[in-house]
């Protein structure tokens, strides 16, 4: 992984000034049964494509927001710093 | 021995440089690399090989080949034809056991041939099994090039430096030049990369810089090796002119001392004016040994005979030598003497960085040679790189199944001969990639620029098939050998230190790493400064502690939100202790929230989970989008706790505000002047003892230090490191995240039920807690003492049934209570006041009883007191 990320704040910087958390995940509402908590912690999607993911520029100006990145090539398509569940 | 001046050589004859080559003086001039200047003084073997350690002389003189690898200052495997030579440089032979004429390894050479074939590490020395210990030794002595000086410590200092180019081209050669131009007149910003000194110059419009490309990597990312620095180039478009390489010939003695490639010639004759032989026999399978007849006549070589392969057939030949030099070249059979052989088995496309930027290689059966293809974007190839003027010469002339007496080598580096790569083949390792993994052909340090090629030709030819059906092998940055210390950097220990650092240094104190940063693990005297704050009066610098506020008109629904614990019905001016958990219920971190007013929180964490705490904190909120800010103001605030019997009286000496027990009770939160700085005061202890924690700008960390020091002197004020508090804390159950508690631990196991509150409507962690209640619990964390009094190691085992059934977290001796106490997981049936532990400690079995209760003041009488 050496590409670059375009953050929303800073433009284009090298992707290990980031760090990611992985694909944003849907908390369940109410109280979940085991399988629906399960499934919300442990089981990802994991696509070979386009994803939806959490980054944080933490060695630049620690902001959060979501990109849109293709897993195959690392193109990143979008990045939205206000998220919505 | 020079030439008289040649046209464009590199020297300058005014200015003599000198270095010791095993402690005798070798002169040279300005402009020699090592290898020249030990040449000119008639220095001829230069290394031994890998395996065999056969005698290896110049082949390629341009920094591709491993033979001229020496130890220079210490630093190993230093090429030493590229490398020029500097004033006073200490240059030593390695791999040799004697000296470089006679290695007394060579051995290997001669009678190593049945015992060392191919792949030997997989099947020899494996039994007896009780002889290991002594292979191993052997092994290690003998493998391997050149040796690192472990006590040479860092003299180099290693840098990295990130730059952008919008165009990169790799190689300063006439094609390059000519790209860089091309792009620079359309106005773009141009920098040629260029490993030859000699080629580096001003540029025209372009920037060139000298260094190596060592790869492509994804983002148009090229990492140059520039000697002790790298820089990170991020090219926007890369223009690959890396030109093509020169191959070998494969028959026997082909390693010989004085068989050389024509670009050796050229460089001997044309740079550093010196002869390369007497006597030379030159074999041509192209043009570009036939280029090197006329430098030969110049120097005054003999050129005794010239073979052009595209024109006469050669079935047979073979080098002969002498001592490991070369002595005669037998041509089906005719002896012609020569001390210089000149090979050239045609020149390879250096495709390779290609194909690190994900381009195909495909062989071209016209002209023999692997050429890149489906080029990805944003780059671009040019020159003999892209198979421009590479001429068709006859592949076949490469390797044309030469048997005979003596050894032929595919792989110089590796010690690989053609037998080598025929007994993998009937071994099985059909596959050129298998091939590679099994002989090692292609992976010393060439990286395949002089075997690659060979190889495939041999494996084709005796696979009865062609090179395109063979393929290649992928090929892998680094592109040329670097250094482990560039790629490594400047050795980086970050440390943070709080402004009361320097007291603790006058102090004396023994200061310990905590994450990055420097704590005083005791000053001198942990037993006795946990008594002194059970006696009279300790004071610790806690500055370490992660600090965030924590504001807004939500602050306070946001941390309901995250913490199992409640905080809407908290009234400002009070403290609670919490715990953060994962959404899968497990223990992130601990500390203290205290509410400073109706939107206003103050929240510590552990010293070393401040910026974890802080990214997890900003990441619900990039979530919630509640209305709440998060500041860190860890570093800028200093923090100090003092805690004893005397100080409540040490306070009232610090500050006006009544500290009395009814004034200021515990899990109180103040602001006021303290020693005439504005501090937050908190009123809590982790320790045991009455205690206050004292938050203040850390400019003012010093001067509260000396102030309680001071004012405290009679109180029996006395500092107490980290040790001493993990004594007291342990007499209390504190727990320490991440030493009582694991990435595995959660709240209710940990024994801390009363932290979550199961009736809020959610919190990050309740439904995976929930179903902890659910199943069951399978572990708790608990207190213990000793029967015996001996301490147990942290993380020894706790026996259960003859099986390990738990682990000891914390283990102390307490002074104070004279008893030997820890913390540690069990089986839930044992987490019962006064059940009995088996603890395996040293081997031996003790007992213990399990405490659920703080060993110390258990209902807190003191703490609120």
């Amino acid at each position: 992984m050496s590409f670059l990320l375009p953050c929303p704040n800073c433009g284009p910087r090298p992707v290990d000034e980031f760090t990611c958390t992985g694909e944003v995940t849907v908390r369940p509402k109410g109280s979940p049964t085991l399988r629906e908590l399960t499934d919300y912690l442990y089981f990802k999607r994991n696509v070979a494509g386009v994803q939806r993911e959490w980054w944080c520029h933490r060695r630049g100006c620690e902001a959060w927001f979501t990109a849109e990145r293709d897993t195959r090539t690392n193109e990143v398509l979008s990045v939205e710093v206000s998220a919505e569940q | 021995m020079r030439l008289p001046p040649q046209p464009g050589e590199r020297l300058d004859r005014g200015r003599e440089v000198g270095l010791t080559f095993h402690g005798a003086s070798v002169r040279g001039f300005e402009g020699d690399t090592i290898a020249s200047a030990l040449f000119g003084e008639g220095q001829r073997i230069f290394s031994r090989s890998f395996k065999y350690h056969r005698p290896r002389g110049l082949l390629c003189c341009q920094g591709t080949c491993p033979n001229c690898m020496l130890t220079v200052d210490g630093t190993p495997n230093v090429r030493a034809c590229v490398t020029p030579v500097t004033e006073g440089m200490r240059v030593e032979a390695q791999n040799v056991r004697g000296s470089l004429d006679h290695d007394l390894l060579a051995v290997t050479d001669k009678i190593g041939g049945p015992f060392t074939p191919v792949g030997f590490y997989y099947r020899t020395m494996i039994r007896p099994r009780r002889f290991w210990p002594l292979y191993e030794k052997f092994l290690r002595s003998v493998a391997g090039l050149g040796s690192v000086d472990k006590h040479r410590g860092r003299e180099q200092r290693y840098d990295v430096e990130h730059r952008h180019a919008e165009v990169l081209v790799i190689g300063a050669g006439s094609a390059g030049r000519q790209a860089a131009r091309r792009h620079a007149a359309e106005g773009r910003q141009v920098v040629v990369v260029e490993t030859d000194p000699a080629r580096v110059d001003a540029g025209e419009g372009f920037e060139v810089v000298n260094g190596t490309a060592l790869g492509v990597f994804e983002g148009g990312l090229v990492p140059v090796d520039s000697g002790a620095l790298l820089l990170r180039y991020r090219a926007g478009h890369i223009v690959v002119a890396a030109g093509a390489v020169e191959q070998p010939l494969i028959f026997p003695g082909n390693d010989l001392v004085g068989v050389m490639l024509p670009e050796a010639v050229r460089r001997l004759v044309g740079r550093w004016s010196l002869k390369p032989g007497e006597r030379a026999v030159v074999i041509a399978a192209d043009e570009g040994a036939l280029d090197a007849v006329p430098l030969l006549e110049r120097a005054g070589t003999q050129v005794a005979e010239v073979v052009d392969l595209r024109e006469t057939r050669v079935r047979q030949i073979a080098a002969k030598g002498r001592a490991g030099r070369l002595a005669a070249v037998e041509l089906d059979g005719r002896k012609v003497p020569c001390d210089l052989l000149v090979m050239s088995g045609g020149r390879q496309p250096a495709y390779a960085l290609l194909a690190h930027a994900g381009a195909k290689v495909e062989y071209e059966h016209e002209r023999g040679i692997f050429l890149a293809s489906e080029i990805p974007s944003g780059v671009e190839v040019v020159g003999a790189a892209a198979g421009e003027g590479i001429s068709a010469g006859i592949p076949a002339a490469t390797y044309n199944g030469a048997a005979g007496k003596g050894k032929c080598f595919v792989c110089i580096c590796e010690d690989v001969t053609d037998k080598d790569m025929k007994r993998a083949i009937g071994e099985g390792f059909d596959s050129i990639e298998l091939a590679k993994r099994y002989t090692t052909v292609t992976m010393g340090p060439c990286q395949g620029k002089l075997c690659h090629v060979p190889s495939i030709r041999l494996y084709a030819r005796e696979n009865e098939t062609d090179e395109a059906t063979i393929g290649t092998t992928t090929a892998r940055p680094p592109w040329q050998p670097v250094e482990l210390g560039l790629l490594a950097g400047r050795p980086h220990e970050p440390a943070q230190r709080t402004s009361i650092h320097h007291r603790h240094k006058e102090l004396g104190a023994k200061m310990m790493w905590t994450g990055t940063w420097r704590r005083p693990h005791s000053y001198g005297d942990p037993a006795g400064e946990a008594k002194n704050v059970h006696e009279t009066l300790g004071v610790i610098d806690v500055s370490t502690l992660g600090k965030l506020l924590v504001t807004g008109r939500d602050a306070a629904e946001f941390l309901e939100r995250l913490y199992p614990n409640r905080f809407g019905d908290m009234k400002p001016g009070r403290i609670r202790y919490g715990v953060l958990n994962s959404d899968a219920g497990r223990i992130m971190d601990d500390g203290t929230i205290a509410r400073l007013s109706e939107d206003d929180f103050y929240v510590t964490t552990t010293s070393t989970g401040a910026g974890a705490v802080v990214e997890w904190f900003e990441w619900w909120n990039a979530i919630w989008r509640l209305e709440v800010e998060i500041v860190n103001v860890t570093g800028a605030l200093a923090a100090v706790n003092v805690a004893g019997p005397n100080a409540r009286e040490l306070m009232t000496r610090l500050t006006d505000l009544d500290v009395s027990n009814e004034g200021f009770t515990y899990l109180d939160a103040k602001h006021a002047q303290v020693a005439g700085v504005p501090a937050l005061l908190l009123r809590i202890g982790f320790v045991g003892e009455v205690g206050y924690e004292i938050h203040l700008p850390s400019p003012y960390g010093e001067h509260l230090w000396d102030a309680i020091l001071e004012r405290g002197a009679d109180l029996g004020a006395k500092p107490f490191g980290l040790e001493p508090q993990r004594i007291l804390r342990l007499e209390k159950m504190h727990i320490l995240i991440g030493q009582d508690t694991d990435s595995e631990s959660n709240v209710l196991e940990a024994s801390m039920p009363w932290i979550a509150k199961l009736d809020k409507d959610d919190f990050v962690g309740k439904w995976s807690l929930e179903h902890v209640l659910e199943r069951g619990f399978r572990e708790q964390l608990v207190g213990f003492e000793t029967e015996s009094g001996v301490v147990p190691l942290e993380g020894g085992q706790i026996v259960v049934d003859g099986r390990p059934g738990g682990r000891v977290t914390s283990a102390r001796w307490s002074d104070h209570l004279g008893r030997a106490i820890g913390m540690a997981w069990v089986p839930p049936n044992l987490a019962e006041e006064d059940a009995e532990l088996t603890l395996k400690v040293n081997g031996s079995f003790e007992k213990a009883r399990v405490r659920l209760r703080p060993f110390f003041d258990p209902d807190g009488e003191k703490l609120r007191s």
